[in-house]
Order: structure tokens, then C-alpha cells, then sequence
């Protein structure tokens, strides 16, 4: 197939030792990501999002099974294979942005080409580039510290887009910013995404990501309990799913657990057929 | 590495006011040791200079039994001028001094001297001698010179009068009236203080010592003739001894207060460090998640760090280089006090710096301010990306 899996977990488990006792933290998931996809991982609080982004994204490894990244094993790198996987083909976007405070707007967007080796004309280029797509090509010179939220966030995106990675994995990108600034955001993501064919993975509970997701995948103390396509008219719905979901996370039952996994399956297959359907 | 370079200086230029103070103590240490070194060199200089117009010249025999540090010895050293010196003296590329002790009542009290005799003459020293041939026959009063510092320490003037004693040859006391006819300024205080110089023939003449001598002077530049029985030969080296030792301690004791200058400096720099370490930590998480691996952040950490003393040492010759310049040039007046350094100094030193000096000062910070800036990055090799974007520190 054309769209072989550009990430792919295998009963990936990651646990964390807590003194005594053990915290799973990721039980036995298996997904595929495929290119251009703009997917989320739901879940509340301390379902294991951070902790399969992280994964995902070679700044982790698992304590069983096995990621593979652009067909490299994440759980087999070295550190420093693991920095250059992320270096060429991972950005990252964080909640808190996460900027260098004492680089302009043009700087903190040029480091991961400087990494990479770009030549200046190469970089000024580029960098124009991503400011223009996350309309901030005028704040250029503008240091961190003068930026709104929503401007620093989508500073943040052109950084993660600038190298033309495969991968952006945003990690609540919408937390620390208002309606408004969510839904710009959002946008320019969108459109990057359709544009560039950039695959993007949310890790978020924020009902506005989750409308603009065409994959959702609820985790559920370290466990895919659903995986499901979404469609724009879908999106609805989605929030009142995301909704029910939230309900059933006060008192979360097993046989609903059960089920949602059984979702689970087939829903991989559901995104296949929907981004097929997309085209 | 360049770009490592680069983003090093951003960072460093990027922290601001505290980067600055940094440079600043950093810098004022680098000028501080410079001048210092230079300072003290420019005083050895000077005083070994002095010490070789006015003392020492080219070397000198000593009768065998001299002790300058012993007066009591002088009894006895004094010996006829030997053959080979005294064909020197004549081709005047030696002078010989006569020493014997006496005492000196100046208005009233009593002070124990070192009378020397001196060829007025001469012409191997740079010395006044030349005052002493006012002695015109007229013997109630003998001509003498004395130096500044005797000259406030007595309270004599020139043109004054005032008994000297001294026991000649036999052992037989006698006394006479001396004139001051010149007070010398110099800065050599072993032929200043508590010394009073006459001629050489008058001193031979008082003493019952025709033809004899403590100690020959050769010209500068003269080199060594050959042992002679009964003298000992002091080569320059031998004779600045003191001084060199003297200057060395000196530098040292000011080096160690720079040292700690320095050590200052680098605790700043250390401290620095580890605060930014600690307060960059979700930075760090940020770099790797970038594609940074730790040892790059590490090195990255480290040159931040070492160009605090790059930055410093430009600093430090943007006001460095003019500052030492003009105090190389116009000198810097030392006061009074520093006279019982006790010995020859200058009224104005005149620092003397070399390249081997301003270079080894400069890589030595450069190297010292390296290694505090990278022990505290060894934490960062510990440093896992999730706990480092998490803000946490291992
Ligand atoms: N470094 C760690 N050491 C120990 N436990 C950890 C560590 N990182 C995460 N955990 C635990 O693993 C579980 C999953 O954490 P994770 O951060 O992946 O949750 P999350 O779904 O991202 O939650 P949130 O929505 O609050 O961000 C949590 O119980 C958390 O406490
Ligand atoms: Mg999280």
C-alpha cells in the first residue's frame, strides 16, 4: 500500500516503577499512524497520552514491546539515533510553547535548520516560509517575551514545521490559550496538514482539538478503549461522544472498557477506509 | 561546532545584565594580573638597574672575610688591592671601596655608621663621587656625601658639620669633624642609609689601611677575570640575589590576591552555570526534543561558559590595552611608605609587559574558566528528554 505505516506500535507497554509498586502507564497498545493523518490521543488525566507521545516521538522507550518511527525501532536507538530521528523528521509542539526566550521569532524558527545543517539563504527561506504560514512573517525580529500566547503558539508551529518533518506531535497544544487563539491554531495545523501531508498527533482532552480531528483514539489508564474516524460532519457528534466519555470516566466500567477495545480494532481499519473515502 | 558557537554567544549576549557582571569581574581580574605581573616587573627592572649603576656594576670581589650583613666583620675585611684588580682599577674598569665602621654624632646623639670610602674619580659607578675632590687640603673638616634617606634620618644638610669617630687599624679610636657636601638622591638604600662616604685616599689615610680595600667593583660588563686567593668574586646574578627573591615573593603575594580574584570570578561562573543548568532544564528538554543530544548541549553549556573569559579578555583590552599603555608610559608614583620595601625602588614604576605574560594569563583564565563551566554540564549527561521538558532535574 501507498500508505504504509509511518508509526506503528506493537504491545507497547511502558510502566513506571513507583516505589513499592509498579504504575502502568501504557498497557498493551497497538496502533498505526498513517501519513497525512491528524490524529488525536483523548483520555483523562493520566491515560498515557503524554507517555505514548513521548514514545512516538524517540524522547522515550518503551518497557515492553515496540514502536517503530519511519521504520526504525524506537525501543533499539541510541541516544544519539534517536536525536537524529527527531532532528530530521519529528517537531514537536509543546502546551507551554517552549520557546528560547532570548531568540527572536527568526531564531527560535531557524535552530532546527541550524541542527540540520541548512546554509543561510537555505534558512532565511525556509523560516519566511513557516512564518508565513503561521502569519507571523512581520514579527520576525520580536523576541518571545512580546508575543501573545496564540502568536508564541503558532511561532512554536513554525519551528515544529520549518524542517518539513513527517511527524508533528503536539502535546496539548491548545491548553494555555483562549477560544480564539485554539482555533487559529487549529487552523493553520489543519491546513498544514492538507497542505503538506504532514502527519499530526495530538495528545489533548480540549474539546476544540478534538472537533477539528479526523482520528480520535481514547486511552483509558494506559489502554486504546476506542479508535475511531472522524468526519467533519461527524465532528458533533464527536463532542457529545468526547462528552459520554468524560461522563464514564467518574465511574469507569469494565464492560464498557471492553467494548470500546473491541471498537478499537476495527476502527484502524475505519481510518483507512475513511481517509480513503477523503479522496 | 561553529553553529554551537554561535548559539552560545545568543544565549550568552541573550542573559543579559548578569552575563555582563560576569565579564566585568572576569575582566578586571585579567587587567589586574597583567598590570600586577607587569608592575613588578617593571620594579625589578628598575631596581636592578639601580642597584647595578650605583652598587653593584659588573660583579664585584669581596675581601674573604666581608659579611654585609655582619658589621662586626668589617674589622678584619680589608685587604691590600690585589695585582690583577689593581691593573683594572688603573684602566678603569674597577673602583675599590674601603668599608670600616665608625659612629656619627649628629646634633647631639649618637648613630652608628658604615663609613666608605670611595675614588672620587671613578667613573665605573653612577655616583656623586666626584663631590669628595672638594676636599682642597683643608684637613679640619673632611668632605663626605650622604644619601637622602640619611640625610632626613640625621637631619644633616649640606654645608653641615658633625663629628664622625672610628677605630683604624690598630684598633685606636679617633675622631674628626666631616662636611656634608652633598646629599644624593637615590634610590638604592644599601649605599643610603646609615652609610657616609668620603674619599677613598682620606678613609685609607684615617683608617692605616694605604692601599687596601673591602671590596673591588668591576664596570659593568666586565667579565670574570679569575680567582683570586683571599677575594671572592659575587657575579651580578649572585649580587641581585635578594632582589630577585624580594620581587618574586612580591608578585606572588600579589598574584595570590588576583588568584583570588579570579577564583571569585569563577565562582560567579560556576554559580551561573549551575543556575542556568537548573532554571534551563525544560530548555534542555526543548534542544533534545529539537534533535540535540546531550553531549552537544553539554558542549553548548561549556562554551557558554568559557566565552565569558573570551568576552572578558575583549573587554579587557578594549580598556585594558590603553590603560596599561599609559601607565607603562607615565609610570605610577609610589609612595613614601613603600621605602621600607627596603630596597631600591623608583619614585614611578614603569610596569613592563610582555606578549609571553598578557598570552599565558589569557589561556590560563580561558583554560580554568573552561573547566568550571563544563563541571557543572556533567549533570546534564544524566539528563533523560521526558524529565528535562518535565522540568525536572536528575
Ligand atoms: N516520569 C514518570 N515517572 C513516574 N510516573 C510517570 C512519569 N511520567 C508519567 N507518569 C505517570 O504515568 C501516567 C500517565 O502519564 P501521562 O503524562 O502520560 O498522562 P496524560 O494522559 O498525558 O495526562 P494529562 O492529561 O494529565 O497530561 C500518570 O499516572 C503519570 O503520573
Ligand atoms: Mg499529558
Amino acid at each position: 500500500m501507498e500508505n504504509a505505516a509511518l508509526i506503528q506500535t506493537k504491545d507497547l507497554v511502558k510502566i513506571y516503577p513507583m516505589g513499592s509498586h509498579e504504575l502502568v502507564a501504557l498497557n498493551n497498545v497497538n496502533l498505526d499512524f498513517k501519513k497525512g493523518e491528524f490524529a488525536g490521543l483523548v483520555g483523562p488525566s493520566g491515560s498515557g497520552k503524554t507517555t505514548l507521545l513521548n514514545i512516538v516521538g524517540s524522547l522515550d522507550s518503551p518497557t515492553r514491546g515496540s514502536a517503530i518511527v519511519m521504520g526504525k525501532k524506537v525501543e533499539e536507538l541510541s541516544h544519539k539515533q534517536a536525536a537524529r530521528l527527531r532532528n530530521s523528521h519529528i517537531g514537536f509542539i509543546f502546551q507551554t510553547f517552549n520557546l528560547l526566550p532570548v531568540y527572536t521569532v527568526f531564531e527560535n524558527v531557524e535552530f532546527p535548520l541550524l541542527l540540520l545543517g541548512f546554509s543561510p539563504a537555505e534558512r532565511k527561506r525556509l523560516v519566511m516560509e513557516a512564518l508565513d504560514w503561521v502569519r507571523l512573517a512581520d514579527r520576525a525580529r520580536s523576541r518571545p517575551a512580546q508575543l501573545s500566547g496564540g502568536e508564541s503558539q503558532r511561532v512554536a508551529i513554525a519551528r515544529a514545521i520549518v524542517k518539513k518533518p513527517a511527524i508533528i506531535l503536539a502535546d496539548e497544544p491548545t491548553a494555555n490559550l483562549d477560544a480564539e487563539n485554539s482555533h487559529n491554531v487549529l487552523q493553520i495545523m489543519e491546513e498544514l496538514n492538507q497542505e503538506t501531508g504532514t502527519t499530526f498527533i495530538f495528545a489533548t482532552h480540549d474539546e476544540k482539538v478534538i472537533s477539528y480531528l479526523r482520528r480520535k483514539i481514547t486511552l483509558i489508564d494506559g489502554r486504546v478503549v476506542r479508535d475511531e474516524v472522524m468526519t467533519p460532519e461527524r465532528q458533533p457528534e464527536a463532542k457529545a461522544q468526547a462528552q459520554a466519555q468524560a461522563q464514564a470516566q467518574a465511574k469507569p466500567s469494565p464492560g464498557r472498557t471492553e467494548q470500546a477495545e473491541e471498537t478499537g480494532g476495527p476502527g484502524g481499519t475505519g481510518t483507512r477506509g475513511g481517509s480513503g473515502g477523503r479522496r | 561546532m561553529k553553529i554551537l558557537f554561535k548559539l552560545a554567544l545568543r544565549n550568552l549576549l541573550g542573559a543579559g545584565l548578569r552575563t555582563w557582571l560576569n565579564i566585568a569581574v572576569l575582566s578586571f581580574a585579567f587587567v589586574a594580573i597583567i598590570w600586577t605581573q607587569g608592575f613588578y616587573r617593571g620594579m625589578s627592572r628598575q631596581a636592578i638597574q639601580a642597584l647595578t649603576d650605583a652598587e653593584y656594576g659588573g660583579g664585584q670581589y669581596w675581601h674573604e672575610q666581608y659579611d654585609p650583613f655582619n658589621p662586626l666583620t668589617l674589622d678584619d675585611a680589608h685587604g691590600r688591592v690585589p695585582e690583577p684588580l689593581q691593573k683594572l682599577i688603573e684602566e678603569r674598569k674597577a673602583t675599590a671601596v674601603l668599608i670600616i665602621q665608625g659612629t656619627l654624632y649628629p646634633h647631639g646623639r649618637f648613630l652608628p655608621v658604615t663609613v666608605r670610602g670611595i675614588d672620587p674619580a671613578q667613573g665605573v659607578l653612577l655616583f656623586p663621587s666626584e663631590f669628595l675632590e672638594t676636599g682642597d687640603g683643608n684637613d679640619a673638616e673632611i668632605p663626605a656625601i650622604i644619601g637622602s634617606r640619611m640625610a632626613r634620618s640625621t637631619g644633616l644638610k649640606v654645608g653641615d658639620t658633625v663629628t664622625l669617630r672610628w677605630r683604624d687599624a690598630r684598633g685606636a679610636f679617633d675622631a674628626r669633624n666631616i662636611r656634608i657636601v652633598q646629599v644624593m638622591s637615590t634610590t638604592v638604600q644599601s649605599i643610603d642609609q646609615g652609610q657616609i662616604w668620603l674619599s677613598l685616599d682620606t678613609l685609607r689615610s684615617l683608617a692605616g689601611m694605604e692601599g687596601e680595600a673591602t671590596l673591588i667593583t668591576l664596570a659593568k660588563g666586565t667579565p670574570f677575570l679569575e680567582e683570586i686567593p683571599g677575594w671572592s668574586y659575587k657575579s651580578p646574578d649572585v649580587l641581585l640575589k635578594d632582589i630577585h627573591d624580594l620581587v618574586r615573593s612580591k608578585t606572588l603575594g600579589a598574584t595570590i590576591l588576583y588568584i583570588i580574584l579570579i577564583l571569585l570570578a569563577m565562582l560567579a561562573i560556576f554559580d551561573t552555570q549551575v543556575l542556568s543548568i537548573f532554571r534551563r532544564r525544560k530548555e534542555m528538554g526543548t534542544l533534545m526534543a529539537m534533535g540535540m543530544t546531550r553531549l552537544k548541549i553539554i558542549q553548548l553549556f561549556t562554551i557558554e561558559g568559557a566565552l565569558h573569559s573570551v568576552l572578558a579578555a575583549l573587554v579587557a583590552a578594549v580598556y585594558g590595552i590603553p590603560l596599561l599603555t599609559l601607565s607603562a608610559r607615565s609610570g605610577w608614583a609610589m609612595p613614601q611608605a613603600v621605602d621600607s620595601y627596603g630596597y631600591a625602588i623608583g619614585e614611578r614604576i614603569f610596569p613592563v609587559y610582555s606578549a609571553g605574560l598578557v598570552i599565558g594569563t589569557t589561556v590560563l583564565v580561558m583554560l580554568v574558566t573552561t573547566v568550571v563551566s563544563f563541571l557543572p554540564t556533567r549533570k546534564i549527561s544524566r539528563l533523560k528528554p521526558t524529565d528535562a521538558l518535565r522540568g525536572r532535574m536528575p
